[in-house]
């Protein structure tokens, strides 16, 4: 099952790599993975979202608890949380193929950031499902380029 | 007061009561080293290579329970050490290993000596610091040595620029050191602990399970009076011999692969395994979907990633081992002191036990010809009272060591568990004898492995460290041998060392003493006066050549299914 690990760190050099080292060197699996400061100076945010079942799951977070330099590690899996995601996408626009490209950033609410002859670059944000389900349709328009963020997560207010 | 880099270390290390450091110089330590004479309290211990140097430390680390320090130079110094810095962290031993690295300005510049020693050793460290600014030097210190011995143990490194070594900045060494991040657990859940005295009240079939958390935490006499207070038999793992006296009645022996038959049908049989500061290795639980099937495990551990990582625990309780038996203590003393209330032990199990130990004890068969080498472990045991410091290389005759050896106390014992590294005991008996100059400190050792590390004779002639190396020659790496032998139809690829030197004539050559023996009838008497020698000694002991460690469990399979013979 796919999990979401939300992971408070030390914001020290070489604290991702200790992350990373630890899920490559046992061998887990990461499939997206962000990371950038919080409120607090010095402490900073990890999203990582990976796929294992329930015990080895359990071994990551409990080896990610034990790293030094790891505050907090929370599995938002298990509590209700928001989570999103960016990607940028540069797809073929040419000629009619661009309004109906349009048409289709509109129901998703996307946002056209850049604008050439032939293409133009979207930015969008939501779930992983609704990036993929973004993705699907344009293929066929002919997507040139994307990137992605990864996701990031919240736990939300209203918890029993 | 401002001081550099160099003495900040120095002074910093002092205040951490450290006596001794093993350790090699190089270009990026010169500026420590030029300091050292003016430590004169702080004794320095010259290894020959710094694989040596780090056993040594961690070898001192384990017969003291204090924390060993190393210090070796950059690039090739660091690297070297490496292999010992990840055999201590497979044993939890703590250490403090300060490496150091080129000026930080040239720091990614492929520079002479530069190693990214932090990134190589991130993997086998508990943790890992590199110093940019000299003003970090003495709270990294303090962290270190405090995360090197609290929770679970294990070797902190610090990578020490050079230019940090020689900068200067006003000293004040922190007295106590608070880290957001990093807070173990030592009292265990007192909900947890009363619920471990329940089973224990009520299994019939208890047994105690006993690791290298015991002897890390200083636990052997609360679990020596809960065996015998509450009449559980006790087994334990190669880095726990030692807590639990082999001549009681209760003692049944190591187990796992080389284990005994007792121990090993124990485990099988019990209704309660109580692990204490175990974490259910691969060499110690076999076939796991075959291990202790019948069994409530209750899985005490200081480090929660140890608990349900192999196995899954009925009774999971994160705590040091010793707090936690002192806890079990409180709540089972009441009790004893109601013999009404005592536990009632399924005698007949007791007794089972008894039986298997006597119908299937460990056994050899010492003829006039050719000595066995488990004779020879027998008559060191016999000799030295079981109160040597024995340390042990790595193959058959660290097994016979383990099975043949009656340890009676703790941390007497010294071997390579978790990563088996070759060329292990005798810096690690130097590293002992450093810490006890009067003690009896012997290396049982495999004609393989004493090649790996042999260098350190030097040290130990230098620092006139009475070090017995007892080889157990047998002309093989035996222990790999031995799996060719059971697994690979004799085809003995690369295992024959017939070319081997003489270790008489190299000990001599080193200026300590040497022996020989090949007649099982002088075995005793040659180990008597070896033993009495006030200096280093290898004592050459030509065995049985294709003896081989028994019982033994085949990879893989369930620990019942154990090769007798
Ligand atoms: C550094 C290292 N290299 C290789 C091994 C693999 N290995 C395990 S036991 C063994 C044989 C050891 O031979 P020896 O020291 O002669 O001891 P014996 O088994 O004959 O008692 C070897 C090669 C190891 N444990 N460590």
């Amino acid at each position: 099952m796919r999990h979401i690990l939300s992971i408070l760190v030390e914001d020290e050099p070489g604290v991702l790599s200790r992350v990373a080292g630890l899920f490559s060197g046992r061998g887990y699996n990461i499939e997206t993975l962000n990371v950038a400061p919080t409120l607090t100076e010095g402490l900073s945010m990890m999203t990582i979202t990976t796929e294992g079942d329930e015990a080895i799951v359990e071994q990551i977070i409990k080896q990610l608890r034990k790293l030094v330099t790891t505050l907090k590690v929370v599995d938002l899996t298990d509590v209700k949380s928001v989570e999103r995601e960016m990607m940028l996408l540069r797809v073929d626009a040419e000629g009619a193929k661009r309004a109906e490209v349009l048409r289709i950033v509109d129901i998703f609410r996307c946002k056209v950031v850049d604008v050439s002859l032939d293409e133009l670059i979207l930015e969008v944000t939501g779930t992983q499902d609704k990036l993929g389900a973004l993705i699907n349709l344009l293929q066929r328009f002919g997507i040139k380029e994307i990137a992605r963020t990864g996701a990031v997560a919240m736990r939300r207010g209203m918890q029993e | 007061m401002e001081l550099t880099g160099a003495q900040i270390l120095l002074e910093s290390l002092r205040r951490e009561d450290v006596e001794v450091v093993f350790g090699f110089p190089g270009g990026a330590v010169i500026d420590i080293y030029d300091q050292l004479p003016n430590y004169p309290l702080l004794q320095h211990v010259l290894a020959r290579h710094e694989q040596g140097a780090i056993h040594a430390a961690d070898g001192y680390a384990r017969a003291t329970g204090r924390v060993g320090v190393c210090l070796v130079t950059s690039g090739p110094g660091a690297t070297n050490a490496v292999t010992g810095i990840a055999t201590a962290y497979m044993d939890s031993v703590p250490v403090v290993i300060i490496t150091g690295q080129v000026p930080t300005p040239l720091i990614g510049n492929d520079a002479f000596q530069e190693v990214d020693i932090v990134g190589i050793t991130r993997p086998c460290t508990k943790h890992n610091f590199l110093v940019k600014d000299v003003r970090d030097l003495p709270k990294v210190i303090k962290e270190a040595f405090y995360l090197a011995a609290t929770g679970r143990p294990g070797p902190v490194l610090i990578d020490l620029p050079k230019d940090v070594q020689q900068a200067k900045c006003v000293y004040n060494y922190p007295k106590q050191i608070k880290m957001r991040s990093y807070n173990p657990t030592y009292a265990p859940n007192p909900k947890q602990v009363a619920k471990v005295a329940d089973v224990v009240r009520k299994a019939k079939k208890p047994i105690i399970y006993a690791g290298g958390g015991v002897i890390a935490s200083n636990a052997s006499e609360d679990l020596t009076w809960l065996a015998r207070t509450f009449n559980i038999p006790v087994t334990a793992t190669l880095m726990a011999l030692g807590c639990f006296p082999a001549d009681d009645p209760l003692w049944l022996g190591m187990l796992g692969m080389h284990g005994t038959y007792a121990a090993n049908m124990a485990i099988s049989g019990a209704d309660l395994i109580l692990a204490v500061g175990s974490r259910f290795d691969d060499r110690v639980t076999g076939k796991l979907s075959e291990f202790a099937k019948n069994a409530k495990i209750v899985h005490i551990d200081i480090d929660p990633t140890s608990i349900q990582k192999n196995v899954a625990a009925g009774i999971p309780v994160v705590a040091d081992c010793k707090s936690f038996l002192m806890a079990l203590r409180q709540t089972l003393e009441a009790d004893v002191s109601d013999a009404s209330a005592a536990p009632v032990r399924d005698t007949p199990w007791l007794a089972r036990l008894a039986s298997w130990k006597e119908e299937k004890p460990l056994a050899y068969e010492q003829g006039t010809d050719v000595i066995k080498p488990q004779y020879v472990v027998e008559i060191i045991s016999r000799l030295t009272k079981g109160e040597a410091i024995i340390t042990t290389e790595v193959g058959q005759h660290q097994m016979w060591a383990a099975q043949f050896y009656q340890f009676t106390k703790p941390r007497s014992f010294i071997s390579s568990g978790g990563l088996g590294t070759m060329g292990f005991g005798f810096p690690a008996a130097i590293g002992a004898q450093v810490a006890f100059p009067d003690r009896l400190v012997i290396d049982v050792a495999g004609d393989g492995s004493i090649q790996m590390c042999i260098q350190e004779l030097a040290t130990a002639v230098c620092y006139g460290l009475p070090v017995k190396i007892v080889i157990l020659n047998n002309g093989y790496l035996g222990m790999v041998r031995q799996w060719q032998e059971l697994f690979y139809a004799k085809n003995y690829c690369s295992t024959c060392l017939d070319v081997a030197p003489d270790f008489v004539k190299l000990a001599e050559a080193y200026g300590a003493a040497g022996f020989r023996v090949s007649d099982p009838g002088q075995v005793e008497s040659v180990l008597t006066e070896a033993f009495a020698l006030p200096k280093t000694v290898i004592v050459d002991v030509v065995v049985d050549r294709e003896e081989n460690v028994a019982p033994m469990v085949p990879a893989g399979k369930s620990i019942t299914e154990m090769i007798l013979v």
